[in-house]
């Protein structure tokens, strides 16, 4: 018994520091050279405090649209009857059978038909819903009684103060979770700013790494400190929340 | 009633509405539409009945893409698989130190595709990067990672004199590279649901097991595999829809215009992008989404299928 213990251990740990070199090699790269100045000198080669704050801009502007429009449309499929209730809930369940590739290059048509290609509104508008969070929400708030609602509605509670007052403080948890799997999504999202924005002063995070990765090629130190920034708000956000987070990802079996 | 709240029910979901119906129902249909339409950078030509199609399947660097694609998707797929599912046995149960590993093996799964690949493309820098200096301090002959064009079981047998050529040269070690890449950055997610569905198990099966005498292997083999085939079916397909997606880590580490050394890491999504954005051929790059779509969808029915069956089944 003792030893198979030992043997676990040794496995594990050789696997664990597999996992890590890549993010060692990151630091004390990084580290090279010019030390700690290495960071100052990336982040001032390119405007990585634009790139930073765009991201910030779209992260928390789709987070707070999405929790918006979530929360309504949740909260009509799930606790309202009505004519064509689930054939409107069929329609935007079919949306996420579509990888976001496909759509791609129609989408950048529709946006440039909107005058909005390399805009804010691009980065941000067609992201303020999304359809998983919509469905996580609606199956939560479907398993709140009845009589709960009948009750609020006798104390004089509206049909939105109920949503408000009741079901959403009766659903930290999954909101948390709809909040972790957003701000992630839209933090590494790539593709899409990529394709969207042309210009340096509208980069996210994602697309000014890259193209920093293709100018400074050579640069090392300069990039794996770049990338070490780049990659510290979310590993904070994800030492704080693991437990939740991993719970999450393991309950609703979805990534990105 | 108030006649107001008929139409309640409507306004709670018509901001999402509006967003699903503009930014999603209506790209998708026109994806179809432009599929059979001459849409270039010039604007709309006229449909062109199936002639996206017939260029499509006479195509040959996009047949290069789906082999790539389907290389790639066969070797991370089953590694994708077997170490997760090494490590969610090693992991079951009380271990000390169990949180410190989720922690490390799960890190790569919330660090952003870009980020990773910045990394790893210096990683596997030929000149002066780390893991060719391991190589060389081993003793062995540094190698070319991301920039070799050359098959890998070409590159296995050519010691032996033999040359095989096209798929059977196998995928480019460049390609293979971009595999490791995304392997590693998927262990994590695939691990914890193993760990999800090693717990959904019941003791008392292994506690039968136990009692026919049945040895570690035996248990593994008779109870623990049937059981968490849901489990392993719904991690093999979730990773070949993922798999049939790359785009990041071929952008980044292999960077354009090339796709990879030769080609060889251009991916069915790259190849659709540079259709799209580069040439703005919007109407041929439809056609190979509706390909892409069909072969996703094709996969989301099985597994829908399949999954329903087995939990009927248990």
């Amino acid at each position: 018994m003792r030893s198979g213990q030992i043997i676990k251990q040794v496995l594990l740990l050789a696997g664990g520091i597999i996992m890590l070199m890549p993010f060692l090699w990151m630091i004390s790269t990084s580290l090279e050279q010019g030390g700690l100045h290495n960071y100052v000198e990336a982040w001032n080669r390119v405007p990585f405090g634009t790139y930073f704050l765009n991201t910030l801009i779209v992260t928390s502007l789709t987070l707070i649209g999405v929790l918006i429009t979530s929360s309504l449309a949740a909260y009509s499929f799930g606790t309202m009857e009505y004519p064509g209730r689930d054939k409107l809930f069929l329609l935007f369940l079919s949306t996420m059978m579509v990888p976001q590739p496909v759509y791609l290059a129609p989408s950048y048509v529709i946006l440039a038909k909107l005058g909005w290609v390399d805009t804010y509104l691009a980065l941000i508008v067609p992201w303020l819903t999304n359809v998983f969070s919509i469905f996580l929400l609606r199956q939560h708030f479907m398993t709140l009684p009845k009589s709960l609602y009948e009750a609020a509605r006798l104390d004089g509670c509206s049909r939105f103060g109920y949503l408000w007052r009741v079901a959403l403080p009766l659903s930290k948890s999954v909101i948390a979770t709809i909040m972790l799997f957003n701000v992630i999504g839209s933090w590494n999202s790539f593709m899409w700013p990529l394709v969207v924005t042309h210009s340096e002063k509208l980069r996210v995070l994602q697309v000014g790494l890259s193209y920093f990765n293709q100018e400074q090629s050579s640069n090392y130190q300069l990039l794996m400190a770049a990338s070490t920034f780049s990659i510290l708000p979310l590993l904070f956000l994800f030492l704080l929340a693991q437990k939740h987070l991993v719970a999450s990802y393991s309950r609703s079996g979805l990534k990105d | 009633m108030r006649t107001g709240s008929r139409i309640t029910p409507y306004l709670y979901i018509l901001p999402a509405l509006i967003i699903v119906i503009c930014f999603r129902t209506i790209p998708i249909l026109a994806s179809f539409t432009a599929s059979f339409a001459d849409y270039d950078i010039g604007g709309f030509h006229g449909f062109v009945g199936f002639s996206n199609y017939e260029r499509m399947f006479t195509d040959a660097r996009f047949w290069n893409s789906v082999s790539n694609t389907v290389f790639f998707v066969l070797g991370v797929v089953p590694a994708g698989i077997a170490i997760p599912l090494l490590l969610a046995m090693l992991l079951r149960g009380d271990l000390r130190g169990k949180a410190f590993y989720r922690t490390i093996y799960f890190l790569p799964v919330v660090t952003s595709a870009v980020a990773v690949s910045v990394v790893w493309t210096w990683l596997f820098k030929p000149e002066a990067g780390p893991i060719n200096g391991v190589i060389i301090a081993l003793g062995g002959d540094p190698l070319m990672w991301l920039r070799e064009p050359r098959g890998i079981f070409e590159m296995m047998v050519s010691p032996l004199g033999l040359k095989p050529e096209g798929i059977f040269a196998g995928p480019s070690l460049a390609l293979v590279s971009l595999m490791i890449v995304s392997v590693w950055k998927s262990i994590g997610y695939n691990t914890v649901l193993f760990l999800a569905g090693l717990e959904n198990i019941s003791n008392t099966y292994y506690e039968a097991a136990k009692l026919d005498g049945a040895g570690k292997w035996g248990t593994f083999r008779h109870v623990t595999w049937p059981l968490l085939s849901p489990t392993t079916f719904y991690v093999l397909i979730m990773s070949t829809i993922a798999s049939f997606q790359t785009f990041a880590l071929v952008y980044v580490m292999t960077p354009p215009p090339g796709g990879g050394p030769l080609g060889t890491t251009n991916v069915i999504v790259f190849y659709l992008f540079q259709k799209a954005f580069d040439r703005f051929d919007i109407g041929y790059a439809s056609a190979i989404s509706v390909f892409l779509f069909i072969v996703l969808l094709f996969l989301t029915i099985i597994q829908r299928r399949v999954g329903e069956r087995r939990v009927h089944y248990s």
